[in-house]
């Protein structure tokens, strides 16, 4: 097999990296992302320094304690005198790596005090953390939710496209009824017949399939299209000649066909899917507080006086930027790609 | 007395929300002594300081009024602009609380209390020039009493189970008789707008006033006796009013109110763009803050200042679903009704609340604790004897530990609350998405709750399927709400405290009172309404408090400050901690440099 061009690695690469990150989020992260510290609500992020006010360079990194101003809900101010040196490779808060594991270690943690590298929201609780945790969750969310629709578009699409005819009609009409519905609705529905003590682990399974099965005509659509100009190849025809069932002819002809378009479809749906979270998670669907997700980490970004007030509170977002650039890079290198190789044949 | 008639004394003082005052009501014209400025008409002198002519006063509501009609008008944006279109006999001062002579001179109450004999200020005219006697009165309360009408304001004029009977002297003279005492007083006459007979006489014979009186209406086809009147409706952007010529209230110095040429109301709906078009400069006075957005403007105060009124009435609470669902309801569900139901599983839960991280978490420190439902705003009407315990994690401990339930470790080494039945207790609080302030409280109640092993899941629903869950369905565990009394007299909540109210949120429209203390909570408030004395009553209402604070189906939280904003040139703005915080004395307001303003 080809390897992949060289932008495919580089962006594939660069991916896996951040989702590693992500991954081992729990021994990135010093806190616990639901702790919170109910005398530092929205502290600003702590800032890092070598140097101290008298001009002495420290080797280990520090931050300067913060203090609430007096009679004052959320001004800050630094505390020159005490400095808190962040130390590496520490124990700290309890958390199961890869969500197995057992473990208390942490990359980094405040000795003797807290530093809060991205601030605090409205709960005292560490923001930083809380982004690493909540890109568990959401980008969980939005690679099963792709799956789903992919794995549930591409069986559809391709079925109906290789079939032809009155299957066609119907999944097509079918196709077109969801992508027609209105979903905000269906949601609303969905909410009203669940019970309401859902656990966090169900309230996840239900977001990801929610999302997965609402989305499964746009990609059966494009699959359908694929698989109906592969049908009429000749190699296809031979095949069928020679007496091949359809369940082989699909599997070993079709189905490679819509490689590309899957794949670039799984780029875009990523992204979409983890903000679709966002919309979910407003609506009360989603993710449900104190767990941190990507979706519930913006959604307090909607009231003006955070978007006013406090500007580390658009860092959920700005971490998020790399991940869909990422996919979106991705996604473009797959379609040039695919280009590539239709040029060859 | 009789339940129909204690029924509707209490529908009736529950809608007016009012105080209850009992003996001889002081003849309104000595205090309030006449202008003799002009032979013809008796106008009303205010108090307040001399303002400055013109300019124009720009406001936002949240919504569009639904109608100017006040015989139909139920909203929230129809009540604020009919507030200062209309006017009424006699008025609660909304600073003093006290009540003042409106368009009544005087009003004098027979020694038994049944006759209430009213005198009408001489040579008033609606806002159109068509002069008001005491036929308008008489055609105004036929149009309230008329059951085909179904006014909101019917209910009010129920006493003793018979409408109250209005008949006119004279052309000034207006007599009301009671089928029983009432103890309301001339408070009753506040909020009821006296009607334009010549305009709404033929759609009332024609059985089409309801439908009479939308935001659309010609400007020359309405009027009121109110400060101002209707100018120009645009749909979906603004209704202009604009100064009534023919208002009845001066200044000390003789000119005639209101000081303000026009008043524009915005149609703003969020809460957020309110604040930013106050920033902007585009309105003048901003009511209904947060106190996050309080603190933003206030940083960032250029040309405008910002008021803190201190606490209002309204109070926020967490209470448990006492209902009994009997059958209906799954083991799961049934099981979760016995912790409920335990009185000192409800003292637990209120023991190991922090109040004061949510005033300060969620009110920014804007606000105060609560206890019981009378806040310090209230300041006639609290209980001083209940006891405001720090929070607790051993009394909860304890508490839970009497009622039978114990701790285990759960999985993740975390201890675990489990009941007799070894089942460990969970359970949802539900709270409005629509509101931020209410859904970080039950987010700061679970994290509470977590310290004793219980775990809580906060759902935010959709306010209308929250509400139908509490009202209807009945399928819930906990939920975090908010009511806001519209006077401080207890009156004004008796649906939340009688068994059988409607908004008696634990366990609505109970048949029969469901529990002992239920029954005393009835016969107390009942006690309270006819009683003689302001003494009585309060001893009345100081026990309903005690057994609310004993028994906790409210467990009680905070209460917000009322926060406004106003210009720096808008004169005799006072805001109050009663509705409307700003615009109740809308004819007193005045722009300072008027000239600049009104040019705009």
């Amino acid at each position: 097999m080809k390897s992949p061009p060289r932008k495919q690695r580089i962006v594939l690469l660069f991916l896996v990296l951040l989702h590693g990150i992500v991954l081992v989020g729990g021994f990135v992260a010093p806190y616990d992302p639901i702790r919170q510290d109910r005398e530092r609500p929205y502290a600003p992020p702590a800032r890092i320094h070598f140097v101290d006010g008298q001009g002495k360079f420290h080797p280990r990194p520090f931050v300067y304690a913060q203090r609430l101003r007096a009679g004052s809900f959320d001004q800050y101010e630094d505390d020159c005198a005490t400095s808190i040196p962040l130390k590496f490779f520490v124990s700290g808060a309890s958390y199961r790596l890869l969500g197995v594991i057992a473990a208390k270690g942490h990359l980094f943690g405040a000795d003797g005090g807290t530093a809060n590298l991205l601030g605090t929201d409205g709960y005292g609780r560490d923001l930083f953390s809380r982004i690493l945790y909540g890109g568990q969750i959401s980008l969980l969310a939005g690679l099963l939710a792709a799956s789903v629709s992919l794995l549930a578009g591409s069986i559809v699409g391709s079925v109906s496209g290789y079939f032809g005819g009155w299957t066609d009609s119907i999944a097509m009409r079918l196709a077109e009824l969801c992508l027609a519905l209105p979903w905000l609705y269906l949601l609303f529905g969905v909410r009203a017949f669940l019970p309401l003590l859902v656990s966090p682990v169900k309230a996840f399974l239900i977001v990801v399939i929610t999302i997965g099965v609402l989305g499964w005509a746009r990609p059966a659509r494009l699959v359908r299209g694929v698989a109906l100009s592969a049908k009429e190849r000749d190699f296809v025809r031979a095949a069928r000649g020679f007496g091949a069932s359809h369940a082989y002819v699909l599997r070993r002809h079709i189905l490679p066909q819509t490689k590309s378009v899957i794949l670039t479809q799984a780029a875009i749906l990523i992204p979409q899917y983890v903000l679709a979270e966002v919309t979910l998670s407003f609506l009360g669907l989603g993710i449900p507080e104190p767990a941190p997700s990507w979706g519930n980490l913006l959604s307090s970004l909607q009231q003006y006086s955070v978007l006013s007030s406090y500007w580390w509170m658009y860092l959920p977002a700005v971490a998020m930027v790399p991940f869909f650039f990422g996919y979106l890079a991705l996604s473009s290198a797959l379609q040039e790609g695919r280009r590539a190789a239709k040029m060859d044949l | 007395m009789t339940p129909k008639c204690l029924h509707a004394i209490r529908r009736t003082a529950a809608w007016l929300g009012v105080v209850l005052t009992f003996g001889p009501f002081p003849c309104l014209a000595e205090a309030f002594p006449q202008s003799q400025q002009t032979t013809k008409t008796e106008f009303l002198i205010s108090r307040e300081a001399v303002g400055k002519r013109g300019g124009r006063l720009v406001l936002s509501l949240r919504a569009e009024p639904k109608t100017l009609n006040p015989i139909i008008a139920a909203d929230a944006p129809s009540r604020e602009v009919i507030g200062v279109m209309q006017a009424d006999l006699i008025h609660i001062n909304r600073s003093s609380q006290l009540t003042e002579p409106g368009l009544a001179k005087s009003c004098k109450v027979s020694k038994d209390g049944l006759e209430y004999s009213i005198e009408l200020r001489r040579g008033l005219q609606f806002s159109d020039g068509k002069p008001l006697d005491a036929d308008d009165v008489l055609f105004t309360f036929r149009v309230y009493l008329d059951e085909a009408i179904h006014a909101p304001q019917r209910d009010l004029l129920i006493v003793g189970g018979k409408p109250i009977e209005v008949h006119k002297v004279d052309a000034y003279h207006v007599v009301f008789r009671l089928a029983k005492p009432y103890g309301v007083g001339d408070r009753l006459f506040d909020g009821l707008a006296i009607l334009p007979r010549h305009l709404l006489e033929k759609p009332y014979r024609e059985g089409k006033l309801a439908q009479f009186g939308g935001v659309s209406v010609p400007p020359a086809e309405w009027a009121g006796l109110g400060p101002f009147r209707l100018k120009e409706y645009v749909a979906g952007q603004r209704i202009v009013l604009e100064r009534n010529p023919y208002y009845w209230k001066t200044d000390s110095k003789g000119s005639r109110l209101p000081y303000l040429d026009e008043i524009v109301f915005l149609f703003v709906p969020s809460a957020d763009a309110q604040v930013l078009r106050f920033q902007s400069g585009e309105t003048d006075i901003v009511t209904r803050l947060g106190a996050e957005n309080f603190a933003v403007l206030s940083r960032q105060a250029r040309g405008y200042s910002m008021t803190d009124a201190g606490p209002g009435l309204e109070y926020n609470f967490l209470f448990f679903n006492l209902n009994d669902t009997g059958t209906k309801s799954s083991p799961e569900a049934a099981r979760r009704q016995e912790w409920f139901r335990e009185v000192r599983f409800r003292q637990a839960i209120s023991a190991v609340v922090d109040r004061q991280a949510i005033v300060r978490l969620v009110y920014q420190g804007r606000g105060a604790a609560l206890w019981g439902p009378v806040t310090p705003g209230n300041k006639r009407w609290a209980n001083t004897e209940i006891k405001h315990p720090a929070r607790s994690l051993e009394r909860a401990r304890d508490l839970l530990h009497q009622a039978g339930f114990f701790w285990k470790d759960g999985s993740g080494g975390d201890q675990m609350l489990v009941d007799q039945h070894s089942s460990p207790v969970e359970f949802s609080i539900l709270t409005s998405a629509s509101n931020a302030d209410r859904t970080k409280m039950a987010t700061l109640i679970a994290d509470d709750l977590k310290q004793l092993g219980i775990r809580a899941q906060v759902v935010p629903l959709e306010f209308r399927s929250l509400l139908d869950r509490v009202n209807q369905t009945k399928d819930y565990d906990a939920c975090v709400l908010g009511l806001a009394s519209f006077d401080a007299d207890p009156n004004s909540d008796i649906n939340v405290w009688l068994s059988s109210g409607g908004t008696h949120l634990w366990n609505p429209s109970e048949a029969h009172p469901a529990t002992a203390w239920e029954a005393e909570i009835d016969k107390l408030m009942e006690q309270q309404l006819v009683a003689n004395s302001f003494e009585e009553r309060k001893k009345s209402y100081d026990r309903v408090q005690q057994i609310l604070d004993e028994n906790q189906p409210f467990i009680f939280l905070a209460t917000p400050d009322i926060l406004v904003g106003a210009k720096d040139n808008v004169g005799n703005f006072q805001p109050t901690v009663l509705e409307p915080y700003a615009l109740w004395n809308a004819e007193n307001l005045f722009l300072r440099n008027a000239a600049e303003t009104g040019g705009k």
